[in-house]
């Protein structure tokens, strides 16, 4: 019997990996969450955004370094490129909205016809990204590897199991924090943040008090490109980039913004948070952690795995399901059903 | 005669389709409460709705304090001093009421606390719940949120589309004390109402519509006097 | 009935077009492309009975597809006995105990009182039936994939004729239609797109790792095929003699007879789809469908029920997907899962869908046509322009060599192009709905 060590197994191989997770999938359901409450639409080239925008953020750090402009060893040298890959981002995603969505919104089409016309952006953005910097793995993680190692850890503890803090891990979640106390500092506090509140509230009566819609669509645009690229950059330096993987995140994501409750973007940090947590706790093997807890001879043989981590999009989806058939306004009430 | 405050004059036109409106007159005078009232499907809030520059006119003209504002749409027209609540849809749900209020003002630039004291001293009700969300509020608070809304670009007139739709014969007659204390303030009025006999209680000036024409045009008083309008509209 | 020349027309001009590479390229090229044009068409015909006649938007193309690709190789070929001697029990024991859970928290949700028991019963079910699906399923599993891992290592299929996976394919396609369909149907329009999204990625998941149902990653090949190979019909004294008349050689002639084979096929199969679906559209189900479509809530006040209507064309199109998805794993005569891309198997079919003009049969047919040739052809023309832009480049240009190696990818650029431009100039398609 020993709960302490238990403990810290789960924390390092589960809590931590799984927060971090979350972050990344919260800033980029918010996106979504943003999206789908300014211009009411599912916007599926998100996962592919990201990609690029981490692409540009990778080749900014390649340039970065390259010139002797780094972290100092300590921080990855991305952070100081992620500046640079939002102005990109806006750029990109501004051109968008004026080569493509625009025209949509004028016309007042119905809000599949803006879902279809964002897969031909994803289509576009995919092929972009593919061809500038190739379908392998990309790994741009430099300074420190580690806040604290396992080794760091036992000398302070003397404990037999071990913990560890990646720097990336630990960035992620610190990034993921101040940047959603921005954007909620932002939506609530500032005029400009209200207007799109009240924009996304009450579309007509917006117009009517004279917030003018096209500023607000470019805000959203704005803040969607600073939180895909920021988003992207530290899933990238968490686990790697790989444009394929990107794509994938969209289900997540959007799990993760219909379980807060699309629209909501409360509902965007919370759904991250749960996606993340089910998918990591279902496919984690659980067995160091009871044989920690239960005495030697009941110690389980198997993995105490629920599912193979192979079919966390399983999980997703399970939680996608049951959210749709008990509430599918999603936790925080979100928009219309 | 002078021209009135407001002025929607000889109006004609409909949304694209067929006329809605035919050579039809609205009007309201500075510091006066006017109602327009009618059957169902007289266009009563479609010539509110001309008014503010919601639809197109084929024919006619409006004009606010003496000048012609036809050109300008509905946006402009609350720069250039109106304010209008719509019938549905007149607050923003998620929001607080005081982020209501304070969305109202958007467009100015200027401090608008005071306005805001102001229209909480008319809803003091508003001012315990600055903080809880508009749409939980029940729905003649969310009436008194909407017509706040309105009043916090300081207009020079206040349009009403059927502000009592919905709401129980205690709140409605709350709602009406409260238009008519908005009225004392100096700030016109001018109002769809499907309760016409109350209306016209308060109204300085009635307007009874049918088929998108005028009918009947007089003060409110003479309006609830007259026997054929009793008959056809007030249920005798 | 009036003859529409300009469609016509556009068909005519496919046609020449496919002649023209046949003459250009090859004959045997031509066919392939237009076997899977084919193939591209029953599918896309598939999706825009959902889209065009519903309205109905289903990202998961991909995954209907693939499960109806698991129907040959359950299908057509032949068991292995030695696994299901050592485990095929277990595993089909396994696979029941586990959909029994599921139906057995089902159950429990429906009978018993709202509240904590409820809850804690239902997590006892499913914890329990967990347990003991996995105490007979992953020994049995185990097992079997030990089984002369290198060639087989999975329980093989029914040995049956491999035509007769066709309509399987459309089966298992339908029943993972309706238990997406049931889940997300009469909400926003949205969720449907988002839960066809999950379920294709799962089912990939499930063909990738189920390692003793259909060889995962290890890919499924020589399954049997429909149409007699080229290897069996060179040494045929009929093929041998056609050969010499017309000038080819003799393993061309071959290839070219079986991939007509499969083009006959295909080409029926189309038909019948086609007969099936302009009948269906012009009859009084296919006006309710169009109307419910074009007026949603004016088809609820009348008592239509929507929500039904729509679970009836979305289990129809995706099992039309399955179809398609079962005819191009006997085309390739093989299962590999990882090939199933969804930008290749969703949403391609999804730009030759609204290329081709949604809510019309001849429309999807010629979009599948033109993009799926666009697609093959678009990789080397992709090529060649890569190599004309950087052509001012140093030969050893590191730029140079890595966009010429990344080239293939324009091609993605250009129907996200292709896509836009039709959305934005002409969003009724090449051939609009009348």
């Amino acid at each position: 019997m020993d709960p302490v060590s238990a403990l810290v197994t789960v924390t390092n191989f589960l809590l931590i990996p799984a927060f971090a997770y979350g972050s990344q999938l919260a800033l980029g359901a918010l996106g979504i969450t943003l999206i789908y409450s300014i211009l009411r639409f599912s916007h599926f080239a998100h996962g592919d955004v990201m990609a690029f925008g981490t692409m540009v953020v990778i080749f900014t750090t390649w340039g970065f370094q390259s010139i002797g402009i780094t972290g100092g060893g300590i921080l990855p040298t991305a952070l100081l490129a992620i500046p640079v890959g939002i102005v990109v981002m806006i750029g990109y995603l501004l051109v968008a909205d004026r080569l493509v969505y625009r025209f949509f919104r004028k016309v007042k089409a119905k809000p599949l016809t803006f879902v279809m016309a964002s897969l031909g952006v994803m289509f576009i953005t995919n092929g972009l990204t593919r061809l500038f910097i190739g379908t392998s793995e990309r790994r741009f993680e430099d300074g420190e590897r580690f806040v604290f190692s396992v080794r760091d850890f036992r000398e302070w503890t003397g404990l037999a199991e071990g913990l560890a803090l990646r720097s990336a891990q630990f960035i992620t979640i610190i990034t993921a924090v101040l940047v959603m106390v921005a954007l909620f500092w932002f939506l609530t506090r500032t005029k400009s943040g209200k207007s799109m509140r009240a924009y996304s509230d009450n579309e007509d009566l917006a117009l009517l008090s004279g917030i003018n819609p096209e500023r607000v669509v470019t805000m959203a645009w704005v803040i969607v490109a600073s939180l895909v690229v920021i988003a992207g950059t530290l899933y990238g330096l968490d686990k790697g980039f790989r444009p394929i993987n990107y794509f994938q995140l969209l289900l997540p994501m959007f799990a993760a913004a219909i379980v807060g409750g699309l629209g909501s973007p409360i509902g965007a940090v919370v759904g991250g948070y749960v996606v993340a947590f089910s998918e990591m706790g279902i496919t984690f093997a659980w067995r160091r952690f009871f044989s920690h807890l239960l005495p030697d001879d009941m110690a389980p043989a198997g993995m105490v795995q629920l599912l193979p981590v192979d079919y966390k999009f399983a999980v997703t989806f399970a939680i996608l399901v049951l959210v749709l058939v008990f509430r599918p306004t999603g936790i925080f009430r979100g928009k219309s059903i | 005669m002078s021209d009135p405050f407001l002025i929607g004059e000889a109006m004609t036109g409909g949304y694209g389709g067929a006329d809605i409106l035919h050579d039809c007159t609205i009007s309201v005078e500075r510091g006066e409460i006017a109602v327009i009232v009618g059957p169902n499907g007289a266009g009563k809030s479609t010539a509110m709705k001309a008014v503010f520059g919601m639809l197109q006119l084929r024919k006619g003209s409006v004009r606010l304090d003496g000048t012609d504002i036809g050109d300008l749409s509905p946006q402009a027209r609350v720069r250039a001093g109106m304010g209008f609540v719509p019938q549905t849809g007149n607050i923003f749900p998620g929001m607080t009421v005081e982020e209501n209020l304070e969305m109202g003002a958007f467009i100015r630039e200027d401090d608008h606390s005071d306005t805001r004291d102001q229209v909480f001293e008319l809803f003091p009700i508003l001012r315990d719940k600055r903080h809880q969300a508009a749409g939980e509020l029940s729905g003649g608070q969310r009436q008194q949120v909407a017509v706040g809304r309105a009043l916090m670009t300081r207009p020079k007139v206040l349009m009403l589309d059927e502000p009592t739709a919905g709401v129980s014969p205690i709140v409605m007659d709350e709602l009406f004390d409260r238009i008519i204390e908005v009225a004392r303030t100096g700030i016109p009025i001018l109002m769809v109402e499907q309760n016409a006999r109350q209306a016209l209680e308060i109204a300085d000036k009635g307007f009874v519509m049918v088929q998108g024409r005028n009918r009947y045009t007089d003060t409110g008083r003479a309006l609830l006097a007259d026997p054929e309008v009793r008959k056809s509209f007030l249920g005798g | 009935m009036t003859v529409n020349w300009r469609n016509v027309g556009l068909f005519g001009a496919m046609a020449l077009v496919l002649v023209l590479v046949a003459a250009l390229q090859s004959w045997q090229l031509a066919l392939t492309i237009l076997n899977m044009s084919l193939i591209s068409a029953i599918m896309a015909l598939g999706v825009n009975m959902q889209w065009g006649y519903a309205g109905l938007f289903n990202v998961g193309i991909m995954g209907f597809t693939a499960v109806g690709g698991l129907a040959v190789v359950l299908i057509g070929v032949p068991p292995v006995t030695e696994a299901w001697a050592v485990g095929g029990l277990g595993a089909i024991l396994g696979v029941l105990l586990g959909i029994a859970t599921i139906f057995g928290a089902m159950i429990v949700y429906q009978r018993m009182a709202p509240g904590r028991l409820r809850g804690a019963a239902i997590v006892a079910v499913v914890v329990v039936g967990w347990i003991v699906a996995r105490y007979f399923f992953a020994p049995a599993t185990q097992a079997i994939q030990a089984v002369n891992p290198a060639s087989e290592g999975f329980l093989g299929g029914l040995g049956l004729p491999v035509i007769l996976a066709w309509p399987v394919g459309a089966l298992f396609a339908a029943a993972a239609a309706w238990m997406v369909g049931k889940v997300s149907l009469g909400l926003r329009s949205d969720y449907l797109a988002i839960a066809t999204l999950g379920i294709s990625e799962i089912i990939i998941a499930v063909l990738k790792h189920e390692r003793w149902l259909a060889r995962g990653v290890n890919n499924v090949t020589g399954i049997p095929r429909p149409v007699t190979r080229p290897v069996d019909l060179q040494p045929q004294p009929w093929v041998q003699e056609l050969a010499a008349r017309l000038g080819w050689t003799v393993s061309e002639t071959a290839a070219i007879l079986s991939a007509l084979g499969y083009t006959a096929l295909f080409a029926i199969v189309l038909g019948a789809l086609i007969w099936l679906a302009e009948k269906a559209l012009n009859s009084p189900w296919g006006r309710m469908m169009r109307a419910i479509r074009d007026n949603e809530t004016a088809a609820r006040a009348m008592g239509k029920n929507v929500t039904k209507r729509h679970l009836n064309i979305f289990i129809l199109g995706s099992a039309v997907c399955g179809l398609a998805g079962a005819m191009m794993v006997s085309l390739d005569g093989q299962l590999t899962p990882v090939s199933y891309e969804p930008l290749r198997f969703t949403f391609l079919i999804w730009v030759m869908v609204i290329v081709g003009g949604s809510g019309n049969n001849w429309g999807s047919v010629l979009g599948a046509m033109a993009i799926w040739f666009l697609w093959v052809q678009a990789e080397p023309a992709g090529r060649a322009f890569m190599d004309f832009v950087t052509s001012w480049m140093h030969e050893d240009s590191g730029l140079r060599a890595h966009l010429l190696v990344q080239s293939a990818h324009t091609r993605l650029i250009i129907m996200g192009t292709a896509l836009l431009l039709m959305l934005r100039f002409a969003p009724r398609g090449l051939i609009p709905e009348r």
